[in-house]
């Protein structure tokens, strides 16, 4: 593992495979009487939050807690940083407490970047502006690893042994498994992050979106793009619906509401067009009747509460490997 | 963990990369096969017949032995033993020695180990540390009646006071000599070499 994780295209393919590998051991932690291990005892970590959130914050907390490691938060609401504090008075600060990990989100892309020349320990990008996100996107091929993995396997990629037989994953990349992204491609950095981690897994990535939402330059990502949703749904093996972020939107994209949904949304009616074993996934927080319809959240097919479920444990994954071992990592 | 290396950070060896040089034959197949077997039959004595057992091998090569232990309690008594893996990597002491390194897969049988009479399974006793982890590891997944403690090869040097229930030989070692015990599951043969690593 890198020293930092400020973005998913640090990862080579076998980091990325050691967390996925990592989190499917740590997964089955969730399912003992214990759930605690002791691993990151003595270890602090610090959640430095300057936008809101609740799922990433509240992941990074329990998986940093399972570790037992000491969990501070830093919510920039009610801190000094109201007050006008810089980032590097902040990161001071922190260093002053002994962090051993700061997780950052932060509403400038490159913010992360820019914390790693200040702070001793570990940085982990928890979302920066609209940059990268890379443990959603950890967690985002975990689980797709998870429901579509036995397709890898038929896929022919080669297989690890599963000394307790049934279907192992372990050791695979997500091989030929053909990617759909919707949506806000523009200002996402869920987007980002698993374009660049799923293409290095081995994945066709595709992303959709209203021309307007197109990013500049997305050609030269490893990745398809198109404007007909319909088209690619129905050779798409996962699709992963984008918030419409009514935040970052300072000017009109789109016409209206009405007319995202019926181009771009993801009703019953076009839910139809994939193919059986397609699975439906959203990074959250989702607008219901907007780019996803409330009955295909709801469908068997979404896996939108696995991915909050998955969340912790890659996040315990990828703690312990930056946290768990030697300080130096060429020591 | 493949317990071939000193107390604290062993080393990585690639399987098979042994049998050179140097390295001796401490074990033939024929007696790891004798040594299993008879463990398998104190085993059998000292649990009524094995009565509530579960066998938890230790990765990488204790699940090996593990499950070829409880292939023989199965033939001799009929019943198979429950066996599984019991992965100790998050509770070493000598993590922060070296890089974070990759989880082993820990698999309890159905029963879970409440009450049972667990016999841990492991190819070397050295320091006696990863026996402590086991310990510890297994601690947080219930409350066994007993442990007890099985190895194919005991070398000495303990840094700890933990002694093993079955040993399948004592090897009075140097403390700079290596351990290396190879299975056909994953080394393609059965045998047990000393020697020394050439760093």
């Amino acid at each position: 593992m890198n020293r930092h994780l400020i973005s998913a295209g640090d990862l080579s393919r076998d980091d990325a495979v050691l967390v996925l590998d990592t989190a499917e051991e740590l997964a089955s932690v969730e399912g003992r009487p214990i759930r605690k291990l002791p691993t990151l005892r003595g270890m602090t970590v610090v959640n430095l939050f300057y936008e809101d959130s609740t799922r990433t914050r509240t992941s990074f907390e329990a998986a940093a807690k399972r570790l037992s490691a000491d969990v501070i938060n830093f919510s920039a609401k009610g801190s000094s940083v109201a007050k006008g504090e810089s980032l590097k008075d902040t990161a001071l600060t922190l260093e002053a407490m002994g962090a051993d990990a700061v997780v950052i989100r932060h509403q400038a892309s490159g913010a992360p970047r820019r914390l790693t020349d200040w702070v001793s320990g570990r940085v982990i990008n928890a979302g920066d502006g609209t940059h990268e996100h890379p443990t959603q996107a950890l967690l985002d091929a975990f689980t797709i690893r998870q429901r579509l993995g036995a397709t890898a396997i038929r896929a022919g990629a080669t297989g690890g042994q599963n000394p307790g037989g049934g279907p192992d994953v372990r050791g695979q990349g997500l091989d030929g498994i053909r990617v759909t992204i919707v949506g806000d491609i523009l200002h996402s950095r869920v987007a980002r992050s698993n374009v660049l981690l799923l293409s290095t897994l081995g994945a066709q990535v595709t992303v959709v979106a209203p021309p307007t939402l197109m990013p500049y330059a997305v050609e030269t990502w490893p990745c398809r793009s198109g404007y007909d949703l319909d088209a690619e749904l129905r050779k798409s093996d996962v699709v992963m619906m984008l918030r419409v972020q009514q935040e970052r939107m300072s000017a009109a994209y789109f016409p209206t509401v009405r007319e995202y949904r019926r181009r771009y949304g993801l009703g019953t009616g076009r839910m139809a067009l994939l193919p059986e074993h397609a699975i439906v996934m959203h990074p959250g927080p989702m607008n219901r009747g907007v780019e996803i319809a409330a009955e295909v959240a709801d469908s068997p097919r979404s896996t939108i509460v696995a991915q909050v479920a998955n969340g912790v444990t890659v996040r315990m994954a990828v703690l312990y490997l930056m946290l768990g071992g030697a300080t130096e990592e060429t020591s | 963990m493949p317990r071939a290396g000193q107390p604290g950070p062993d080393g990585p060896h690639g399987p098979g990369s042994a049998g050179s040089a140097g390295w001796k034959a401490v074990l033939t197949p024929e007696e790891i096969r004798r040594a299993l077997t008879r463990i398998a039959h104190e085993i059998l004595e000292r649990t009524h017949g094995g009565e509530g057992i579960v066998l938890l091998g230790i990765p990488t090569r204790g699940v090996y032995l593990a499950r070829r232990l409880a292939a023989r309690i199965g033939e001799f008594e009929g019943t198979a033993a429950p066996v599984g893996s019991l992965d100790v990597t998050m509770h070493r002491d000598d993590l922060r020695l070296r890089p974070a390194r990759a989880l082993q897969r820990t698999q309890v049988p159905p029963g879970g180990v409440d009450g049972k009479t667990v016999v841990l399974v492991d190819d070397v006793l050295f320091s006696g540390r990863t026996i402590r982890a086991a310990l510890d590891a297994l601690n947080d997944l219930g409350r066994p009646r007993a442990v007890q403690l099985a190895v194919l090869v005991d070398r000495g040097h303990r840094e700890l006071p933990i002694r093993a229930d079955y040993v399948g030989k004592n090897l009075p070692t140097a403390y700079r000599e290596k351990v290396r015990v190879q299975l056909a599951e994953i080394d393609g043969e059965d045998s047990v070499l000393l020697g020394e690593e050439d760093q």
